[in-house]
This record gives structure tokens, C-alpha cells and sequence, in this order.
């Protein structure tokens, strides 16, 4: 088993599957009275969070009190991060505090595969910048193969700011390496230029969404555009957007996906968010099971 | 080069095998704890058969077929998987888990039968006893094993034993069943025996 996170690259197809397939098990427990397993009782589970966050650290801190770890929630705001205290500092001091495993949120792309060098314990990648987003990768492929039986051989259509999103990146390599077909979709400005080989480009949603197993609408990222790449919002709603009568042309099994959080109509309009066909909200319960997972794989053994 | 082969330095200790059951004893066996189980149970009503994987899931199926062929009841036969209920997982590299699976009436105040194929030190049983605490609560539980080898580091005893074996704990015991192995026996394997 590898001992960090950080990439939805470090995982191969039978480790990949092997998360899967404890994900579906700990889906079980969550059905129980009692949700609570001992397996990671005594292990200290540390959320670092330099950035804003809901349902990424809830879902992780709720998998680990599942797992009986102890959960320390650490958010930037209120510490001494303010203070100027670096993020070698931060992780030495978390270090001295005995942490198993640090899940970590940073608007740096990169710094968790800094920190995993400077602390002995997992290194979990919840989100660094416009890089990586290795569990919500996991937690989509989980959802369609719960939802569609099967991963290998769909077809996957990413849709909306793709250069921005680091659930986008780690979503095509999990699922080239789980044998699904991704194509991405956008405005050209923010398709990015250096796409995975064997990766399809489209810039017309409409030519994309009969053929499409999954359409995963991603959120456009205000708060990391400073430049403007498409000239007006209700533009892009009407060209990229998803409404009800886009929806009506998907194939009747396909679903759509979101990672949250919406921009309700913007790049979904809130009748496709409710739709059946929506599995927003079972990928944040999905999400836990997952998360359960991952943290039991790397904490549950003695894979030092 | 000449380094001195492995067996000239060392001659290689042949370890020692043992059958203990075969596959007709292993099926006599499995018979008799079946009857036990419906003398004791006075007819296996409100009873639950559970196996703790990997054998003793085939074993708690062979067990309810046997009940149902002998009285014609159908006993429920669920999966205990223990994995996360271990005491020695940060001793070894990470476990895969299995299914749990209860069946549709579950477990909340049955008699659950425990099926394990080996009983030793007692710390599977311990498992199994907190796991089956999260899933319901039984009315009672008792434990079936195919071979008992003694050596127990709790206080745990078992119900029904197919096969008492006298055991040193340097020597290992092991039951293949025709469901998971091709073929029912069970061995005995002196010391240096490596599995």
C-alpha cells in the first residue's frame, strides 16, 4: 500500500480498486445503528485547512471519527498562521503532536508533496490549488460505478473551467487508469494546454452529451480568475451550462455529477441539480465511505 | 565464486506433517456438530449461523445444509468479516477488508452461532464478540470450531468442537476445505513449517 496521497497518479489499477472495494464496505457501516469501527483507535488524524472548506473536511473528519481516530481540526484563520508561521513550522509542530496522518488543503498547488517530506506520518491531498484533488477523484469513480456498475470503458465528459480544477486533473488520470473515457469540454480559455494523452478535447457541450455515460459539471472558479476568460456569465451559462432540455438529450442511463459547491444556474440549473439523474448528494455521502477508506489503507497497518 | 551452498551449511530440516482429519472425518465431523447444534439449540429455532472468513464461512453453510437435511429447518447463515475489530493490525501490513453480511432478519435478540475453522489463541473470537456488539444484540452466543488446538490467550471456550488436537505452539494447524482450497483435510505441521 503507498503511504501518501497526494496525486490521483499514485494509484495504480489494483490499489485504486482495492479503495473501491473497501469504500463499498465501509458504505455498510455507515447504514449501521452504530457507525463506528475501531480500527484506527489511538491514531491521531490532523486536518490542516489554509483554505475555505465544508464538505472536503467534514467528510474527512467524519470518516476518521468512524475509523475511532482522534481528529484535529486545524484552519488558518485563528492561528498562527496569521502570525506569519510558515508552513515547515506548522508541520514540524504537528510532527511534535504525534500526528498518523495530516490531510491537507492549500491554496499552493504542491504543498502537500512538500509536507509529506517533512512529516513522518500519511500525507492526505485534499485540494492544493489548481493542482490535486486525489479523494474527490475516488469518491466520483466510487459514484459511477455504484451507479453504472461498471468504470472501465465510459465515457466521461468534463464539463465548464477545467483549468482551474484540480478535481478535473485528478479525475482524468484516476480514470484513465480505471479504463473510462474522459473528454473535456469548455471554452477554449480554460481548457488547459498540456492535457493527458489519450484525453479528448470538445469545446461544444451539445456534440458531447449524446454519447455521454457521465457528465461531470465542474464550478467556475471566480475566486481564482483574475483575468476574464469569457466575456459574460449568462454567455457561458447559455454555451456550457446545463439545463433541463441539454439534460433530455443524455442517453437515459447517463448521470450527472458535481463536486459542490454549485453555482446554481450558472453551470447547472437547479432543475438538473435535482433531477434523479443528480448524484450530488450521494457523492457527499459517497465521500465519507471513501474517505474511510483511504485513511484505513494507509493507517490501519504497519506500512512503515 | 564458492560460497558454501545453503544445504551443505545447513541440511534442511524436513517439518514433520500430520493428518488429523481427513475429508471423510472432516464431513463426520461437520454431521455431528450439526446435531449438536440442534440438541443444544432444542431444534435450532431463532438461531443464527455466522462465519468468521475465510473457512469458517463454508463451514457455517455446510453446517445449516446439514441441519436442514437432518430437520428439515432452514437456519439463516450469515458473514462476520473481523478485520477491523483485530488487535494486531498495526502489527502486520494493512488487511484487506471483507464483507459482513447478516442475514435479513438479523442478529438483535437470536442465538448466534460463531463458526471459525481454528481455534487458538481466542483473539479472532474476541473480534468477532465486539464486532457482533456493533451489529445488534444477540440473545446468546456460542461458538462451533472444526479443531480446537488449545494455547487460548483469553478466556474463551468453545460450544462445539469438531476435533480436540493437543498442539506445541511452535507447530501450526492447517484446514483446507474442498469451498476454498479444493480439498477438505486438516494437517498438523511440526516445526519450521512456513504459511
Amino acid at each position: 500500500m503507498i503511504r501518501h496521497l497526494l496525486s490521483g497518479a499514485d494509484l495504480d489499477a489494483d490499489t485504486a480498486t482495492q479503495i473501491l472495494d473497501t469504500a463499498a464496505e465501509m458504505a455498510a457501516v455507515s447504514g449501521r445503528e452504530v457507525k463506528k469501527l475501531p480500527a484506527l483507535r489511538g491514531r491521531t488524524v490532523v486536518n490542516l485547512f489554509y483554505e475555505d472548506s465544508t464538505r472536503t473536511r467534514i467528510s474527512f473528519e467524519a470518516a476518521a471519527k468512524r475509523l475511532s481516530a482522534d481528529v484535529i481540526n486545524f484552519s488558518a484563520k485563528g492561528s498562527s498562521v496569521t502570525k506569519g508561521e510558515s508552513l515547515k513550522d506548522t508541520a514540524l509542530t504537528l510532527q511534535a503532536m504525534g500526528a498518523d496522518a495530516v490531510v491537507v488543503r492549500h491554496p499552493a498547488s504542491g504543498a502537500p508533496h512538500r509536507l509529506a517530506d517533512w512529516v513522518d506520518g500519511s500525507v492526505v491531498n485534499a485540494g492544493d490549488g489548481t493542482h490535486e484533488h486525489p479523494t474527490q477523484a475516488l469518491l466520483d469513480a466510487y459514484t459511477m460505478r455504484s451507479r453504472l456498475g461498471r468504470l472501465a470503458g465510459l465515457s466521461v465528459a468534463v464539463v465548464g473551467d477545467v483549468l482551474h480544477s484540480r478535481v478535473a486533473r485528478s479525475n482524468v488520470l484516476l480514470l484513465a487508469t480505471l479504463g473510462a473515457k474522459v473528454t473535456l469540454v469548455g471554452p477554449p480559455t480554460l481548457i488547459p494546454v498540456d492535457i493527458a494523452p489519450g484525453t479528448d478535447v470538445c469545446y461544444d457541450l451539445d456534440a458531447v452529451l449524446p454519447s455521454s455515460d457521465v457528465v461531470m459539471m465542474l464550478r467556475v472558479q471566480r475566486e481564482r480568475m483574475n483575468d476574464s476568460y469569457f466575456p459574460s456569465a449568462r454567455e457561458y451559462a447559455r454555451r456550457y451550462g446545463l439545463d433541463g432540455p441539454r439534460m433530455r438529450r443524455l442517453p437515459e442511463h447517463a448521470i450527472v455529477m458535481h463536486p459542490g459547491p454549485m453555482n446554481r444556474g450558472m453551470e447547472i440549473t437547479p432543475e438538473v441539480a435535482d433531477s434523479s439523474r443528480s448524484t450530488i448528494v450521494e457523492q457527499v455521502t459517497n465521500g465519507v465511505s471513501v474517505r474511510m477508506a483511504v485513511l484505513y489503507l494507509l493507517l490501519g497497518g504497519n506500512n512503515r | 565464486m564458492a560460497y558454501p551452498s545453503a544445504a551443505q551449511s545447513s541440511p534442511p530440516r524436513q517439518p514433520s506433517v500430520k493428518v488429523i482429519l481427513t475429508s471423510a472425518d472432516v464431513h463426520r465431523v461437520v454431521d455431528r456438530i450439526a446435531h449438536q447444534i440442534l440438541e443444544k439449540t432444542q431444534g435450532a429455532a431463532d438461531t443464527v449461523l455466522l462465519g468468521i472468513p475465510t473457512r469458517g464461512t463454508p463451514l457455517a453453510r455446510r453446517l445449516a445444509d446439514r441441519i436442514s437435511a437432518f430437520e428439515g429447518i432452514s437456519v439463516p447463515v450469515g458473514v462476520l468479516d473481523i478485520t477491523l475489530y483485530r488487535d494486531d493490525l498495526r502489527r502486520n501490513a494493512t488487511r484487506a477488508v471483507g464483507p459482513t453480511q447478516l442475514p435479513s432478519g438479523g442478529i438483535d435478540g437470536m442465538r448466534v452461532v460463531l463458526v471459525d475453522d481454528v481455534l487458538f489463541s481466542g483473539r479472532t473470537v474476541r473480534a468477532a464478540l465486539d464486532a457482533l456488539g456493533d451489529l445488534g444484540r444477540p440473545a446468546s452466543v456460542q461458538l462451533a470450531v472444526l479443531v480446537d488446538r488449545g494455547h487460548r490467550q483469553l478466556p474463551i471456550r468453545a460450544d462445539y468442537v469438531g476435533k480436540n488436537i493437543p498442539t506445541a505452539l511452535a507447530e501450526s494447524v492447517k484446514v483446507t476445505l474442498a469451498e476454498t482450497d479444493g480439498a477438505d483435510e486438516v494437517r498438523l505441521y511440526g516445526e519450521g513449517h512456513n504459511s
